[in-house]
């Protein structure tokens, strides 16, 4: 490992903001060391005792599954909450009150809820770490640690980066939270997307305060040529009042190999997931596509953070 | 000399210095409506001042009240650089100007509806003051900012 060790033991992960580059270095490392556990190549059990309470009162596949073999593959045993109907919060319990109890059975709490500020609600009441798995649309930083993972295992480093940004990024708040992160590893960062969803201006303003000029653009060909890394996002219909607009706009941000032939060679596409059509099936066979090893990095970003949150041992 | 537009008051408090077109949200977090049956309450809007850049201010007058350091903190995220004055027997017992740290608690809800602060859990609304003028405050659960303080005072 390159990076200072960095203490995390019984540390809540709610937000980027509570994160330094050090901290993101340091699970970023460690993070690459799990790669081997996180595919079974390796063994390491050494949290076996431990109890992870995966609280999911909202749909998520990726995200809880991950969660779930990140913890199998360390030897942490999980109990679950996939609805609210199946908590006490059906009966008239308050949330506080079903993480005060839930915290009594087990060490550590992975969350996801509907409400932005659940997490650091959980934080504040329960006695062990919690980690934030996303709360409305609001923070979610294990998906922005394993975004930074993956363009590291990628790229090298993130340091100077070209990455454009493109699809919905005034309701995606990952991206915001993505966008900022990427500005502490000096990123540059080029946003594209229709006027009407375009970066929220306060975002765009924060990234400025810390000395960084985003560019933006309604027009992905005008920057394509330069980018070291695509992401792309999610332009979700129900943002449209007009069906044919929504098809129209959907189909101008579509990625296939024609619009990737002024592309670097190198370029990497990244994708939260799941897409609908944003990415053609053709760029999946490209060296271009990386957002399905985006969805396996989520394994070892978590397998760090439980590994360092809970004292694991190699 | 500049004219004397509102009276002396023999007791109680005069906010001075408030940011000008706000004194009708003074006296909202003073509590003063039509329902309102209490003290005497003057007001001044749009007065000429040195001292702040626009050359405006608005001033309140209460008579026979004397603020207390909750009401102080709430007037301060509406108008930063206000200065209160304690009246007692037509002299200024007391005279201070509005400050506030950089975080809040309970005084003002978050504009978000879907934080977990505006649900129904036992749980009061906090913030990081990111600036005092103009106010902007930002959620300490949900991140958001509010800028809409007058619209989400408690």
């Amino acid at each position: 490992m390159h990076s200072a060790k960095v203490d995390f033991y019984d540390r809540d992960i709610v937000s980027m903001r509570d994160l330094t580059r050090k901290d993101i270095e340091y699970l970023m490392d460690l993070a690459e060391t799990m790669i081997p556990y996180a595919r079974g190549d390796r063994v390491n059990h050494s949290l076996k005792g431990k109890i992870l309470g995966n609280l999911f009162f909202e749909p998520s596949t990726r995200t809880r599954f991950s969660f779930e073999s990140a913890a199998h593959r360390l030897g942490i045993d999980v109990i679950d909450v996939s609805q609210i109907s199946e908590t006490s919060i059906a009966k008239g319990e308050t949330f506080a009150d079903t993480i005060r109890m839930v915290d009594a059975y087990c060490d550590v709490i992975a969350l996801r809820h509907h409400h932005e500020g659940a997490a650091r609600l959980a934080a504040n009441v329960s006695e062990n770490p919690v980690i934030n798995a996303g709360d409305g649309a609001g923070s979610h930083p294990t998906q922005t640690l394993l975004d930074l993972f993956t363009m590291k295992r990628s790229k090298g480093l993130i340091d100077g980066l070209n990455v454009v940004i493109v699809g919905d990024l005034k309701y995606g708040r990952t991206v915001h939270f993505l966008a900022d992160a990427l500005t502490m590893f000096g990123a540059k960062l080029t946003f594209v997307s229709p006027e009407s969803l375009q970066m929220p201006r306060d975002i765009v303003d924060d990234i400025r305060k810390k000395g960084y000029d985003p560019y933006q653009t309604s027009n992905l060909n005008e920057v394509i040529d330069e980018a070291d890394v695509l992401y792309v996002t999610r332009i979700q219909k129900e943002r449209f009042p007009d069906p044919s607009e929504y098809k129209k706009i959907s189909s101008i941000y579509r990625i296939n190999n024609q619009n990737l032939r002024e592309a670097k060679s190198d370029l990497i596409i990244m994708h939260p997931l799941p897409r609908i059509d944003e990415i053609a099936l053709e760029i999946d066979r490209t060296p271009h596509a990386k957002y399905f090893e985006q969805a396996f990095n989520g394994i070892p970003m978590r397998m760090a953070l439980l590994y360092s949150i809970l004292g694991g041992e190699m | 000399m500049e004219d004397i537009k509102i009276a002396p008051i023999r007791n109680g408090t005069v906010i001075d210095h408030i940011k000008k077109g706000q004194a009708l949200n003074v006296l909202k977090i003073l509590g003063i409506n039509e329902n309102t049956v209490g003290p005497t309450i003057t007001l001044a809007m749009h007065v000429h001042t040195k001292k702040d850049p626009s050359g405006w201010k608005d001033i309140v007058k209460m008579e026979d009240k004397e603020l207390n350091f909750r009401t102080a903190d709430k007037i301060s995220l509406i108008a930063p650089n206000a200065t209160i004055a304690i009246i007692r027997d037509y002299y200024v017992a007391k005279k201070y100007t509005v400050r506030i740290g950089d975080h809040i608690k309970g005084l003002v809800n978050c504009s978000n509806p879907n934080c977990i602060t505006n649900v129904g859990e036992p749980v009061e609304p906090e913030f990081d003051i990111v600036s005092h003028d103009p106010p902007v405050l930002r959620c300490t659960y949900c991140e958001r900012y509010t800028t809409n303080i007058s619209e989400n005072l408690l």
